[in-house]
């Protein structure tokens, strides 16, 4: 398994044979977890929208649990591990190291989260993403997040060694490209993710087992060094793939090394202690703690993301015009190729992740404010347009380049899919604002029914939650349409698509 | 200028343009003065999470819970008690699958300390229509201090999932005015 080099006709890259295979297994597989992911977000989103109520309460749960597992974790890691790969061997001209142990790593993610799914769709999982002690799922549960978790960490050492290697068999000279020092401080974060991963999960299904207790409070917090520092591997990756699409849609610059790297640092040192913004209203921390955590530190990793709110943009528009679009001020961006849909991706990712995601969630994270959002649909609100309209957009942007480039299919259906980012990202506008707007009236999320038919009392809410809902829902459907075009467009280029004419 | 994807050659440590600069010297400013109003809210604000914390057994708090009722109980609703407490004493809410226990009925502009706490598995206090929200742990003794600012039934929304009869688990509080039909 030493494989061979081919070279890219369009980068002149020198691309391993196993890191092409690689980096296909898991796009697939990411697809796959998608679109199941993507059916149950719909059935969710239908039920919650009142006026419909698609599916009854236990569906309900497990279709959320569901969701939120395939979304979240298996479609999300999947994706990431391509781009580890990506971002190591390819960018750096190598060889994978260990590709035995790369493809060990990959099967032992397939079956986690093959064992996750058949206990979710058995209906011995219904205790949602986050799976809070002591409510008990079955121990084969817990069981294939661990196996997960360790596939996830075979790829994430691997992905070190192959840096390590390319140093030594000098395959590049200077520094790692900067997406590459992105892919890393992901990685970085990802081990720390990941250790919290295991630090609870085995533990829990050792309790599921009855072979020890776990403290529901110890539980969370943990458990949110896993949940919320899994959402930071996004950030930093979906932050270097803002760059890496910059450089393959528009030859974007780096405006200085220096200022973006340390901003990259400043996500490693500080990004993680966001998982204290669960633990705002809980009785087992005190206001200091509090504080400290929910700051990141002063707002470090704040700054991180600021900078790089600067950076891209500034370095799209150095970019355009050192390409000759230098009139007035907004040439560049008039002329810009918004018929890419990586690069209308790009920008719309960047946008809604910044503008809505951004602050949302640093105005939750304040002990004041989580008071009035905690559990409330303010939090799925938030997270939509962070983890969907910033990451999940950023790499829909990026498959439209690693199909020609990995796959070496040309895009099918290109129309369509010119016009995909920008139907996803309308959807997911209205739908993660209207969502945090129906959160303000204090509409609890991860509920089956706000009617509360059949509950000893009635609920009287603002009468305007309806209309709020109605224009959830149709966000999350226009969104929905998005998401389906984005996976026809791909199945289709990488099994039944036409090759690049260069190789035909 | 080389692109994210290009190798920099050399020592890439160099200064960074003056816009790039001002723009970070702002955003740190920013976030300076965002991190500032957090101890200066806590100080200042008028609602804070931090209250009480206790551990405490499930069961120990269940009777605990229980003996509140049989001093204070009033009437019944939906076989719920109904609990007038003494103004300014320490009040009891026990969560548990998919119940709030007992209902309270309290008085305005009087300040009360409320313990939350959970029999079973994780439930989440949500105060509906005013939306005020916190986490409710088994194990945990939450003592917040509470007073009551408007009269009127208010519903007590689980927001935390709790098992398959969730979204049916709904509580009720009643505020009155001082001195009002007790």
């Amino acid at each position: 398994m030493n494989g061979t080099f081919r070279t890219c006709p369009t980068t002149g890259l020198r691309v391993h044979s196993q890191a092409d295979a690689l980096i296909k297994a898991n796009a697939v597989v990411a697809t796959v977890t998608l679109l199941i992911g993507g059916i149950a977000a719909l059935l969710v989103l239908l039920t919650r929208w009142q006026a419909v109520h698609l599916l009854g309460d236990q569906m309900f749960y497990r279709m959320l649990t569901v969701h939120g597992m395939n979304m979240l974790i298996f479609f999300i890691l999947f994706f990431e591990m391509a781009v580890l790969y990506f971002a190591s061997a390819v960018l750096l001209n190598s060889r994978v190291a260990t590709p035995k142990l790369a493809w060990l790593g990959f099967v032992l993610m397939v079956v986690g989260a093959a064992l996750v799914e058949w206990m979710m769709f058995a209906g011995k999982a219904d205790v949602l993403f986050t799976s809070y002690v002591p409510l008990k799922a079955d121990p084969l549960f817990y069981l294939g997040i661990i196996l997960f978790a360790v596939g996830a960490i075979f790829v994430v050492s691997i992905f070190f060694a192959t840096l390590v290697i390319a140093k030594r068999e000098k395959t590049y000279t200077g520094s790692v490209p900067l997406v590459t020092f992105g892919a890393a401080t992901a990685a970085i974060i990802a081990v720390i993710t990941l250790g919290h991963g295991a630090g609870i999960y085995i533990p829990t299904f050792l309790w599921s087992l009855d072979l020890m207790n776990v403290d529901p409070q110890v539980y969370r917090l943990v458990w949110w060094g896993l949940g919320h520092a899994s959402q930071q591997i996004n950030v930093a990756a979906m932050v270097s793939i803002w760059y890496l699409l910059g450089a393959l849609t528009i030859g974007s610059v780096v405006l200085n090394e220096k200022v973006s790297r340390s901003a990259f640092a400043l996500y490693v040192l500080f990004i993680s202690m966001a998982s204290a913004h669960h633990l705002l209203v809980d009785p087992g921390f005190g206001p200091t703690w509090k504080v400290w955590n929910t700051s990141y530190a002063m707002y470090l990793a704040v700054l991180a993301s600021m900078i790089h709110g600067f950076t891209v943009p500034a370095g799209l528009e150095v970019g355009q015009r050192l390409r000759g679009y230098t009139k007035g001020l907004f040439e560049w961006l008039k002329r810009a190729p918004w018929g890419d849909p990586g690069f209308s991706a790009l920008v719309l990712s960047v946008i809604i992740f910044g503008f809505i995601g951004g602050i949302t969630g640093v105005t939750f994270g304040t002990e004041q404010i989580n008071i009035i959002a905690h559990n409330t649909l303010r939090i799925p609100g938030h997270f939509h347009a962070t983890v969907v309209g910033g990451t999940a957009l950023a790499f829909m942007g990026v498959t439209y380049y690693v199909l020609p480039l990995i796959f070496r299919k040309q895009v099918a259906f290109w129309p369509l899919a010119k016009i995909q980012p920008y139907i996803f990202a309308v959807g997911m506008l209205i739908f993660s604002t209207a969502m945090t707007f129906a959160g303000t009236f204090g509409v609890p999320r991860r509920h089956y029914d706000i009617t509360f038919a059949g509950a000893p009392f009635d609920v009287q809410f603002n009468p305007s939650v309806d209309l709020v809902m109605t224009i959830m829902a149709i966000g999350g459907l226009i969104a929905a349409v998005g998401g389906a075009i984005y996976i026809l467009v791909t199945v289709w280029s990488v099994f039944l698509g036409r090759p690049m004419p260069q190789e035909a | 200028m080389h692109t994210g994807v290009e190798s920099p050659q050399g020592v890439w440590w160099k200064p960074a343009h003056r816009a790039e600069r001002r723009w970070v010297v702002i955003a740190f400013v920013w976030c300076m003065v965002l991190f500032a109003m957090m101890p200066i809210w806590h100080l200042k604000g008028g609602q804070n999470p931090s209250g009480i914390r206790a551990k405490v057994e499930p069961t120990a708090f269940m009777a605990r819970v229980q003996e509140f009722i049989n001093a204070y109980q009033v009437g019944e609703e939906a076989g719920i008690p109904i609990v007038a407490p003494p103004p300014g004493s320490d009040i009891y809410l026990l969560a548990m699958q998919y119940q709030w226990r007992p209902i309270l009925r309290l008085q305005k502009d009087v300040e009360y300390t409320l313990h939350l706490s959970s029999l079973d598995v994780n439930h989440g206090f949500s105060v509906s229509p005013i939306n005020v929200n916190f986490q409710v742990i088994p194990g945990y003794d939450y003592g917040l201090r509470v007073t009551p600012t408007a009269v009127g039934d208010f519903r007590i929304i689980c927001n935390e999932f709790c098992g398959i009869g969730h979204h049916l688990m709904l509580g009720k509080v009643i505020v009155e005015e001082q001195g009002g039909a007790q």
